[in-house]
C-alpha cells in the first residue's frame, strides 16, 4: 500500500536521511514500496478507510460571521435549529431527525456485531438515523436503531421482505464515493459462519459483490423498481438513492426523475470497507464539488428541499457539517469518523498496531480482519474487546460534539437553524474551491468561471 | 359471509381495468394473517402492468389473466401466482418461498437473487436468468438468454432448451442442469458429472415443474470450479 511510516513524511525526513540525500517527487519511498509490493504479491493493492490524497476540500472554505451587514445569535442562549426531515415527497412516513448528521450504510461483515450495535445506540441516542450494509439487517442493529435505513444492493445479500418491512426507510445503492462502477469486496478471513450464512456465501471466499443492481439498468428501470419496492411496503418508506459522485449534475437529475424521495451523494473521500486502492484514489470527484453540482442539479428542476440531499464523503468536523448544509444540503452522513470516534486507529492500540504491521493513525487494513479494536473484524476475540455501550456513548458524545459545532457557526453567520446556512455565508481560501463550490475568493467578488 | 374459522373456496376476482394497481397490492397484503380473508385470488386485465401480486406474505393461489411488466410476484413468500400470459423483467425476482409459474415468457432477469420458492418459465427466458440465485428453483422449458446464472450463489437452473453466452458465469454453489446446447460457458463454469443423487434432484424439479415427460438422462450438469473462490495472480485472465 502507499503508505508514509510512521514519524516520517513523504518529504526527506526520517531517522536514516542526512543532508544530500534527495527523494525523487515521483518515484517517493511510499511509490518505490507499492512498485516493490506489486512485484513481490503479483495483485493489486486492496485496502479500507477512502482517499489518502489530498483533494479541495471543506476546509478551502471559511464563514463570514455576522457583523454590521448581518447581526449574530447569542452563541448559547439562541434557539438555533438542528432537525430534518427527510423524504416527505411520496413516503406516508418520513424520517424525522433530531439532528442533520447520519451514520452511513456499513456492512455486517465489514464490521463486527457489537460495532453495528454501537452506531445504532449511539445514533438514537441523539435522534438520528443509521443504516445497514451490503450484507443484510442484523437483529442487533434493528433492536438498537430506533431509526434504521435499509440499503438494497446489487449484491442482494441477505435482501428479504420482512426486513424491508421493518426498516424505516430503504437506500437503493447506485454506487459509493470510494468506488463509483465498482462493487462490494468481503476477503475470505472474514466471511465467518455468520456472514456466509446472512450471504449464502460459503464460508472463506473472497466475496465479489457485482457492481450492477441484477434486475435493473439504467433510470427507466429504477423508476420501476422504485415502484416495486412502494408496493411491496405500502408506499410508507421513504426511498434514498445513493450514488458515488462522479457525473453528479445528471445522476441526481436522474434519480430525481426515477421518483426518489432522497439522494445520498457520496463523494470520493468516503470511506470503504475493502477496495482497490487504484479504484480509491483515482475514481470519482471529491464531496465539495459534487455538492454544488447536485445542489444546481435539484434547483434546475425546482426539487431543492423537495428531494432531499444527503451528502457524505469526508465529514469530519461541525465545520464540515455547517459547509455542507450551507451549499444546499439537507442532511449528512458519516461513516470512517464514526469508525475513529468508536476507537479505530486510536494511540491506545499502537502496541497491537504495531503488532500486525501498521500504526495508529495509519492503519487501513480493514479488510484483513485483524483490527484490534475489535471494529473492522469477525474474529469473536477481537470483536469481544469492543464494548457496544461505550461505543455507542462516544458515538453519542460525536454526534453531538458535531451538532454543536454546526451550530455554533450558524449562529455565528445570524441563522437561527443550521439549514438557513446558504453560500453567501461562505468564502473560499483558493481558486479551486471557489470554482468548485461557487463562492468568492476570500477578499474578493470573484467567483472563478462566473 | 365466511367466518374466521372457515377457509374461503370462492374466488375474488379483480379486474386491473377499473381497479387501481395499489388497490389490488393492499388486498393481497392485506391477507397476511387474515384467516378469513379469500385464498384464491384472479386479476383481470393485467395489461402489462408493473409490480403484480409482489410482496405477498400467504398462502394464496393468485391466477393472473394476461401479461405482466417488470418485478410480478416480486419478493414473495409462501404464494402461488400464475401468469396466464408472458412476465417482464425480473418476474419472481428476490424469491423467497412459494411457487411462480409464467405460462408463456418471461423477460430478463427472471428469478433474479431468489433466495427460495419455485420459478417456472414454460416458455423461453431471456438474459440473466437466475442472476445472483441464492436458494430458488428454476425450471425453464425453453431456452435462456446470456450471462444467465452470473454469480449464481444457491438453488437450482434447469433448462430444456439451450443456453446462452456466459453461463454460469463466476457462479458459486448454484446448480446447472440443461439439456441442450451451451454457447459458451462463463468464467469458472464447467461440465460436471451428473451422478445419481442430481438425477433425482432434477427428476423431483421437473416433476414440480409438471414436466415429467422430459428424461432427466438427457441432461447435463454444469457448476463451479471453485477456481476464483479466493485471488490469485495467476488467474487474473479469467476474472
Amino acid at each position: 500500500m502507499i503508505e508514509t511510516q510512521p514519524g516520517t513524511t513523504n518529504g526527506a525526513s526520517g531517522s536514516s536521511w542526512h543532508p544530500g540525500l534527495r527523494e525523487s517527487y515521483l518515484y517517493d519511498r511510499n511509490v518505490i514500496a507499492e512498485i516493490q509490493r506489486a512485484a513481490r504479491e503479483g495483485i493489486y493493492d486492496i485496502r479500507g478507510f477512502g482517499a489518502k490524497r489530498y483533494v479541495p476540500h471543506f476546509d478551502d472554505l471559511l464563514f463570514l460571521g455576522a457583523s454590521i451587514s448581518r447581526y449574530p445569535l447569542e452563541g448559547y442562549r439562541e434557539r438555533c435549529g438542528t432537525d430534518v426531515v427527510l423524504g416527505t415527497r411520496f413516503a406516508k412516513r418520513p424520517l424525522e431527525l433530531k439532528i442533520p448528521v447520519t451514520i452511513a450504510g456499513m456492512s455486517f461483515g465489514a464490521l463486527s456485531a457489537p460495532a453495528k450495535e454501537a452506531l445504532g445506540r449511539g445514533a438514537t441516542e441523539v435522534g438520528t438515523s443509521t443504516t445497514t450494509g451490503d450484507g443484510g439487517m442484523t437483529d442487533e442493529e434493528r433492536l438498537h436503531s430506533e431509526t434504521l435505513v435499509y440499503q438494497l444492493l446489487p449484491s442482494r445479500y441477505g435482501m428479504n421482505p420482512d426486513d424491508l418491512r421493518r426498516a424505516d426507510a430503504i437506500e437503493i445503492v447506485v454506487g459509493q464515493g470510494a468506488k463509483p462502477g465498482g462493487g462490494g469486496m468481503l476477503l475470505g478471513h472474514k466471511i465467518s459462519d455468520r456472514v456466509a450464512q446472512m450471504r449464502d456465501l460459503p464460508k472463506g471466499i473472497d466475496q465479489r459483490s457485482a457492481c450492477r443492481h441484477p434486475d435493473w439498468t439504467g433510470p427507466d428501470d429504477l423508476e420501476i423498481k422504485i415502484h416495486e419496492l412502494r408496493e411491496i411496503t405500502e408506499w410508507e418508506k421513504p426511498i434514498f438513492v445513493k450514488v458515488g459522485a462522479t457525473r453528479t449534475y445528471y445522476d441526481v437529475q436522474l434519480a430525481v426523475k426515477a421518483g426518489a424521495d432522497v439522494i445520498v451523494l457520496d463523494g470520493m473521500q468516503g470511506g470503504t470497507a475493502a477496495t482497490q486502492d487504484v479504484f480509491i484514489e483515482h475514481v470519482g470527484i471529491p464531496t465539495l464539488p459534487a455538492t454544488r453540482r447536485a445542489v444546481d442539479a435539484l434547483q434546475e428542476l425546482d426539487m431543492h428541499r423537495k428531494v432531499h440531499l444527503v451528502v457524505s464523503g469526508g465529514i469530519r468536523t461541525g465545520a464540515d457539517v455547517a459547509k455542507a448544509l450551507a451549499l444546499g444540503a439537507d442532511a449528512v452522513s458519516i461513516g470512517t469518523a464514526a469508525l475513529i470516534a468508536m476507537g479505530d486507529n486510536s494511540p491506545e492500540y499502537e502496541e497491537q498496531y504495531r503488532q500486525i504491521g501498521s500504526s495508529a493513525g495509519f492503519y487501513d487494513d480493514w479488510h484483513a480482519g485483524r483490527d484490534p479494536v475489535g471494529i473492522s473484524t469477525q474474529e469473536d476475540e477481537l470483536a469481544a474487546r469492543f464494548d457496544p455501550v461505550l461505543g455507542g456513548r462516544k458515538i453519542a458524545n460525536y454526534l453531538r460534539v458535531l451538532t454543536l459545532e454546526a451550530q455554533t457557526l450558524a449562529r455565528a453567520c445570524g441563522h437561527t437553524h443550521v439549514h438557513n446556512l446558504e453560500p453567501e455565508d461562505m468564502v473560499a481560501l483558493t481558486i479551486e474551491a471557489a470554482a468548485m463550490a461557487r463562492v468568492p475568493l476570500a477578499g474578493t467578488d470573484w467567483i472563478p468561471g462566473l | 359471509m365466511a367466518t374466521e374459522t372457515e377457509v374461503r373456496t370462492d374466488v375474488e376476482v379483480v379486474d386491473l381495468a377499473s381497479t387501481p394497481l395499489r388497490e389490488l397490492n393492499r388486498r393481497l397484503h392485506a391477507v397476511h394473517g387474515d384467516p378469513s380473508a379469500p385464498r384464491s385470488w384472479r386479476v383481470l386485465n393485467p395489461n402489462g402492468a408493473h409490480a403484480v401480486a409482489c410482496g405477498l406474505d400467504a398462502e394464496i393461489e393468485v391466477e393472473i389473466e394476461g401479461h405482466v411488466g417488470y418485478y410480478c410476484a416480486g419478493m414473495n413468500k409462501l404464494a402461488s401466482v400464475r401468469v396466464h400470459g408472458n412476465a417482464g423483467t425480473g418476474v419472481a425476482e428476490n424469491l423467497m418461498s412459494g411457487t411462480v409459474v409464467v405460462h408463456g415468457s418471461a423477460s430478463q432477469s427472471a428469478g433474479a437473487t431468489g433466495r427460495g420458492g419455485l420459478l417456472v418459465v414454460q416458455g423461453d427466458a431471456a438474459a440473466r436468468c437466475g442472476i445472483s440465485m441464492k436458494g430458488i428453483d428454476i425450471v425453464v422449458r425453453g431456452s435462456i438468454g446470456h450471462m444467465s446464472a452470473f454469480m449464481a450463489q444457491r438453488g437450482c437452473l434447469v433448462v430444456a432448451g439451450d443456453a446462452g453466452d456466459a453461463l454460469g458465469d463466476s457462479i458459486y454453489e448454484a446448480r446447472l442442469y440443461l439439456r441442450g446446447s451451451v454457447a459458451a460457458l462463463g468464467a469458472d463454469c464447467v461440465e460436471k458429472e451428473l451422478r445419481d443423487e442430481h438425477v433425482a434432484e432434477l427428476t423431483a424439479l421437473l416433476g414440480r415443474a409438471g414436466f415429467d415427460d422430459l428424461d432427466p438422462a438427457d441432461f447435463r450438469r454444469y457448476g463451479s470450479a471453485r477456481q476464483l473462490y479466493n485471488f490469485k495472480i495467476d488467474n487474473a485472465g479469467a476474472y
